[in-house]
């Protein structure tokens, strides 16, 4: 098995020795995101997000189902993220997932499902008996660091991005209008939540949008979970070096602005 | 050659060899009982005066072949020598007396995670690689040994040989304005350094962008990069 390949120890204290004078390797400064790319289509609901190198695809698909007995008027939103060695050469499906995918898919779990981003009262057909499942598959395509900042604006995207057959309801029935009969509609969304993830190295150096040779570098990192209404969806900081409540603070109003941008690339790109 | 031939993996190769000379098979090239064939897709190369065929295609994934200069990460040490990664799909063998004066009393200590330019001694499909910092016929290091310092990054193989053969316009015309090392790995490696970060991450770059611009283009390129910088 090829196992994930560490960098040597030059390329971490190059890393270390630029960020101390503020440079990133790659040019950028330190709260610079890397080239975003979000392309939608051909189908609804397909969305390829390109994050430097990091590549990242997200299909929204729909079916009728059963709604849960204990929330008849909900729909139900399914959602799948899976790293795969054709990502990096660390990642392998058939085994058990490693501390970081189960991290990175738990993450964005709590993004897409737990926000309630999606309507989920919207879905239902008829209370009890059929309610829409939409269900989100991730596939990570190429790993150049920082997948969940990319997952989550593929997720989103591809949620707006997406059509579902319309229904009418007439009593106790229900018809599922065939997409060439009736224009398929959108999926009610509340909120856009699109997460912001910093990386730190050290108790001062702070940057964000690591890339890969960063994240394996890093000594922390944080991720800041924010919509375009300015509420903080979820903070996530699981274990590294203690941060200071001023750091924080700091993150959210730099995330608060990325957001804005964020938020705006992926409304070009459904536009189209 | 004035026309370029292409040729894909399983095409068979027409040398227009008599049978007599020997024929020098380079990389993507088997020979297979009477007939040469190709293994990977690419343009067919030929140099008459040595008359070594090859194919020259461009990819990510390295496979070792003997004679190549790598760029390697030490990710372990047993007994007899230290494991290194250089890209391929086994860690290659660097023996502990492969290094310019070592002697079983005088011993490098290399540390986990350290690089080291060497040259790949022994490639084959059924064994593990081995590679060496040291000329096993003159004993000398010749350029090869542990990097320290500077900045190793990751390249295509062809801009890899690129860079390696003679005429590659990026570092001729990085070295008129900037001092600067090299080494260049054909696994796709290249270590770099520059008298300072802001130099060494320039030329990293620098070298990054020229892999599909051409002489005139790359000096181009390297002038904006600098006059960026303002360096």
């Amino acid at each position: 098995m090829v196992a994930e390949i560490e960098p040597s120890n030059i390329e971490r204290s190059f890393l270390l020795e630029s960020l101390e004078k503020g440079i990133r390797v790659d040019g950028r400064g330190i709260y610079d995101y890397r080239t975003l790319k979000i392309s939608c289509g051909p189908t609804a609901g397909l969305v390829e997000v390109q994050l430097g190198q990091t590549r990242v695809l997200a299909r929204v698909s729909c079916e009728v189902t059963r709604p849960f007995p204990d929330r008849p008027t909900e729909g139900i939103v399914q959602f799948n993220a899976e790293l795969s060695s054709m990502c990096a050469p660390g990642f392998d499906s058939s085994g058990k997932p490693s501390a970081q995918e189960v991290a990175v898919t738990r993450m964005l779990e709590r993004v897409i499902r737990q926000s309630r981003a999606v309507d989920t009262e919207a879905l239902c057909i008829l209370a009890g008996e059929k309610v829409w499942t939409v269900r989100i598959d991730i596939h990570f395509l190429d790993h150049g660091g920082n997948l969940v900042d990319a997952a989550s604006v593929a997720a989103i995207a591809a949620l707006r991005h997406f059509r579902r057959p319309d229904v009418t309801v007439d009593g106790e029935e229900a018809i599922i209008h065939d997409v060439r009969e009736r224009n398929p509609v959108p999926l009610s969304i509340h909120h856009t939540p699109v997460c912001v993830t910093f990386g730190f190295f050290g108790e001062a150096i702070m940057v964000l949008d690591t890339s890969l040779l960063e994240e394996q570098t890093q000594v922390s990192s944080f991720t800041v979970t924010l919509n375009s209404h300015r509420e903080v969806c979820a903070l996530n900081k699981a274990g590294g070096i203690p941060l200071s409540p001023g750091q924080i603070q700091r993150c959210i109003q730099i995330a608060l602005a990325k957001v804005d941008e964020l938020n705006e690339k992926i409304q070009e790109a459904i536009k189209q | 050659m004035a026309n370029v031939k292409v040729v894909l993996p399983g095409d068979i190769v027409d040398t227009q060899s008599d049978g007599e000379a020997v024929l020098r098979l380079g990389p993507g090239l088997v020979q297979h009982n009477d007939d040469i064939q190709a293994t990977t897709g690419g343009v067919l190369h030929a140099s008459s005066d040595t008359n070594q065929w090859w194919v020259g295609s461009n990819r990510r994934r390295y496979v070792a072949a003997e004679g190549e200069p790598v760029v390697g990460v030490v990710v372990g040490r047993h007994g007899e020598g230290y494991r290194v990664d250089i890209g391929s799909a086994h860690d290659a063998l660097l023996p502990l007396l492969a290094f310019e004066g070592a002697t079983k009393r005088n011993k490098p200590n290399l540390a986990i995670g350290a690089a080291v330019y060497a040259r790949v001694a022994v490639a084959n499909s059924m064994m593990d690689p081995e590679i060496e910092c040291v000329n096993a016929h003159t004993g000398k290091s010749e350029g090869f040994g542990e990097l320290h310092a500077g900045f190793v990054f990751r390249c295509s193989l062809g801009l890899a040989r690129r860079l390696l053969s003679a005429s590659a316009p990026v570092l001729a015309a990085l070295g008129a304005e900037l001092a600067y090392e090299a080494a260049v790995g054909v696994n796709g490696r290249v270590w770099v350094k520059a008298g300072s970060p802001e130099k060494t991450i320039l030329v990293v770059n620098a070298i990054r962008n020229s892999e599909h611009l051409d002489s005139r283009q790359c000096k181009q390129m390297v002038k904006e990069l600098l006059d960026r910088q303002s360096l």
